[in-house]
This record gives C-alpha cells, structure tokens and sequence, in this order.
C-alpha cells in the first residue's frame, strides 16, 4: 500500500496541484482514467471549499484496504475554518451560503462511494471521502 | 498559464492548454471580453481539450465568459470536453445550462459560421 500524500491547500493553484496529485495518485492505485478523474473533480471541490470558506487547510490522499480485500482510495479534505452551521442544508442540492452553484458538497456525494462530514460552527470542517476499485 | 487567444476572421479562439487555476480562468474572462470588443468578434470558441478536470468554478466561470460575450451580441462555443470530463461533469450536476458545445475545433467554427449565416 502506497504511503499517504498530504497536500496543504492555501491558494487556488494548491487547488490544481491537489487535484493532479489526487488524478496520479488513482492512476496508480489502478482506478481507470474515467474513475481518476471522477476523483480529481471531487479534490477539486473539497480543496476549493478550503480556500473559498476557511483560507487554508489540507487535503490527504490515503490508498486504502476495504473489507474483502477490496482496495480504494480516501481522500480527507481538512481545515479549522469556520465550520458549516447547518450540514444538513449544505448538503442540499442548489444551497450555497456563498453565491456558488451549490452543488459542492452534494455533488462531491455523488462522485464518491462514501462520504462523511464533520463540521460545526467554530469547529472547522473535515470532509471524507472513499472511492473503491471495483 | 496564459490561454492563448486566435483570431481567425470574426472569431476568437481560446485554447486552454493546462490545467488552469481560479485565477487563470477569471484572466481568460477579461481577456476574451477585452478581445471580443476590440476586434469587434462575432464568435468565441473556447477549446477545453486539455482540461484535466471541470468542476463547479470552472463551469461557472465559463457561463460567465459566454453570457458576457451574448450581451456583445457574440456568440460562445465550447468545445473539446473530453468523454471522462463529461461524465464527471453530469455525475457533479453540471450542464453549461444554454451554452453550445461541438465536438472539436472544426465543429464549432462550422456552427458559429452557419449561425452568421443564418442571421444574414
């Protein structure tokens, strides 16, 4: 199993280099090239929410064993920014408490197998995803 | 990474070379909108065939480019969107609402020419 890949997000550029890291790091995992980018999308989104709501943070890249001996790759997008008050609503499709397209986060969902988030106001915001080979 | 911008008759074409940052795609804005009025372009073709990715900001910033470049009464075309980039796109809930797109280069200077064609 490949080591984990930590990239910290500061910037828009950290954005793209998050998510090209992200598109390697799949590639060699062996997720097809349409798989890889599903993913790369999904850091996009997360390392952008970093930069767009909590300045900076960072973004995790975790190759991963699953049950039956299925293998993926996680990705943990993390920051101490301040917090999503209301998860439930940000989850929503068409909400954005920022004037974007909100489709961040439910549509993160949709690119992902799993999906985890722990957010409150004050207390940062740490996103989990995982995608599995199939 | 500057996205270099071709006139060729009335149009303009912007080929996106890289992955592109935030920033570089609001740059893309202001140049082709700049562009568009100083050469007086009938139509834009944005050619994202080497787009690594298309996601929330980008699909954004490109309906911004093309709404801008409508009210010049010019007309956008995208084209180039990769199979992989398409899919992601829809998966995320991205259309590019009203904004044309071709398959290449060819295509989409064959549409805006027989849109020019169709209003003369």
């Amino acid at each position: 199993m490949a080591p984990d890949t930590q990239i910290l997000i500061a910037s828009d550029k950290d954005v793209v280099t998050a998510r090209q890291q992200g598109r390697a790091v799949a590639l060699q995992a062996g997720f097809s090239v349409s798989e890889a980018t599903l993913i790369a999308t999904a850091i996009s989104e997360l390392a952008r929410n970093i930069v767009s709501y909590a300045d900076q943070g960072s973004v995790t890249l975790k190759p991963v064993h699953g049950p039956n001996g299925t293998t993926g790759l996680t990705i943990v997008a993390s920051d101490s920014g301040p917090g999503i008050a209301d998860v439930i609503l940000a989850l929503r499709d068409g909400y954005s408490s920022s004037g974007g397209l909100g489709l961040g986060l439910p549509g993160v969902r949709r690119l992902m197998d799993e999906f985890d988030i722990v957010s409150g106001a004050g207390r940062g915001t740490t996103v989990t995803v995982t995608k599995w080979l199939s | 990474m500057q996205v270099p911008i071709l006139k060729q008759g009335g149009v303009l074409i912007a080929t996106i070379q890289a992955a592109l940052s935030d920033e570089d795609l609001l740059e893309l804005r202001t140049a082709l909108v700049q562009q568009v009025v100083r050469y007086r372009s009938s139509g834009v073709i944005v050619d994202v065939t080497a787009m690594d990715v298309m996601d929330s900001y980008a699909s954004r910033t490109l309906l911004e480019i093309s709404h801008m470049i409508r009210l010049r009464g010019a007309a956008t075309v995208i084209v180039g969107i990769q199979p992989e980039v398409a899919f992601a796109m829809v998966q995320l809930g991205l259309t590019l609402e009203d904004i044309p797109t071709a398959l290449d280069l060819e295509e989409g200077l064959a549409y805006l020419q027989q849109k020019a064609r169709s209003i003369n």
